[in-house]
């Protein structure tokens, strides 16, 4: 792969997703870009990048679909989980009932599904608290081949015995040939939405809690500023944004503050 | 250190289920069906057992019942491992008293899921 198409690709990742590709990514750019350019054609990888800043929408939407679709799986580091079981969702809820509307939470890097499903099977075992004020869950993410796979509800065998328990996989699964059938109730309760973390999410409407993890890591800290600030004003004062372990907001944002009793969770100051 | 009986009549599975177990820090021996199983639990309880479901002479679920209803039985954590991949199968383990179930093929991230999730508080 030549330097110029990596250059290309890099820059068109950055305006389009405001992505970092660094150069030790080349192997990866490769291997994630080779069934693109099968599937429309171009001699090589070389031929994909130089039309690619004037190619067709469809094409431009596969290389981002490649470059940005990362691995999921349910309850990944349970923490937040917890945290969300035992003080978000309750907290939420009482908001909710206050405000007299649906508790509403936003998987802002939603990927192939499994974090937003994750989130639905605790709102349906606690079903009785919020049945009341009705709630929502709308998952977002950049590629729309992510979305359509998370809509489907449909998991491999390898996928749902990550971070699933058995119990968890018989309450809440069918199995359909080889695949995996999430139940129809814990799909009505999410949205998905294709979404660009760098756009204003004004259209999505406010949220009692935000899950926007392992994704900030991607971007640099202008990007990760303005999507920070994005974040914020969908929250209302003590609304929560819960980030990825390694993710940290100091000298980036000043907009949140660390949970002290939650890991991973930060505030909106109240 | 916990201690693991892998029961397999796979030499291979039990081999690479024996790698992944000894580098997440379990102390672990080997059965190759059911009866031995039975044999090697009721001289030495382990504190977990992964179990296929189909073996020679007895089978995971039969031992699964036996040893559930023995004295000191229902202290291991059991995790079945079996190419028997659908719902009924599964609940019929649980039922009889798994704890937890993998279906083959797996791989280590998967293994090791299960067992680390076994003892989370």
């Amino acid at each position: 792969m030549l330097e110029q198409s990596v250059a290309i690709i890099a820059r068109f990742m950055q305006q389009k997703a405001g992505i970092q590709l660094s150069a030790n990514k080349i192997y990866m750019i490769e291997a994630r870009l080779e069934a693109v350019v099968k599937r429309f054609g171009f001699a090589h990888i070389d031929a994909l990048a130089a039309s690619l800043p004037m190619a067709m929408g469809e094409v431009q939407q596969a290389v981002i679909d490649a470059l940005t679709t990362n691995e999921s799986f349910f309850f990944r580091d349970q923490k937040p989980f917890d945290a969300f079981e035992q003080a978000l969702l309750p907290q939420a809820i009482a908001r909710a009932r206050d405000e007299d509307r649906k508790v509403r939470i936003w998987c802002a890097a939603a990927a192939t599904g499994q974090e937003p499903y994750s989130l639905a099977m605790i709102l349906a075992a606690k079903k009785h608290s919020w049945l009341h004020q009705g709630a929502e869950i709308v998952a977002t993410d950049l590629s729309q081949t992510a979305l359509s796979r998370a809509k489907s509800g449909l998991f491999t065998q390898f996928e749902v015995q990550r971070g699933l328990s058995a119990q968890q996989l018989v309450q809440h699964f069918t199995k359909i040939d080889e695949q995996w059938q999430i139940a129809p109730a814990l799909q009505h309760m999410v949205q998905f939405e294709v979404h660009n973390l760098l756009h204003n999410p004004a259209r999505l409407g406010q949220f009692d809690t935000i899950f926007c993890r392992n994704v900030l890591i991607y971007f640099d800290v202008e990007t990760k500023r303005q999507i920070l600030t994005h974040l914020a004003r969908q929250l209302p004062p003590g609304g929560a944004l819960v980030l990825g372990a390694s993710e940290t907001l100091v000298g980036v944002s000043d907009q949140f503050k660390p949970d002290p009793n939650l890991p991973m969770v930060f505030r909106r100051p109240e | 250190m916990k201690t693991c009986l892998i029961v397999d009549d796979s030499t291979v599975i039990r081999k690479v289920a024996r790698r992944i177990l000894e580098e997440i820090g379990f102390e672990v021996d080997e059965a190759e069906d059911g009866k031995e199983a039975f044999e090697k639990c009721a001289k030495n309880m382990p504190d977990s057992i992964l179990l296929d479901w189909n073996m020679p002479v007895m089978s995971g679920l039969e031992f699964l019942k036996k040893l559930r209803s023995y004295v000191g039985g229902e202290m291991p954590k059991i995790v079945f491992c079996t190419t028997e991949n659908d719902i009924g199968h599964i609940a019929m383990a649980l039922k009889a008293g798994a704890d937890e179930y993998m279906m083959k093929p797996f791989d280590r991230e998967i293994l090791e899921g299960k067992f680390l999730g076994l003892y989370q508080d």
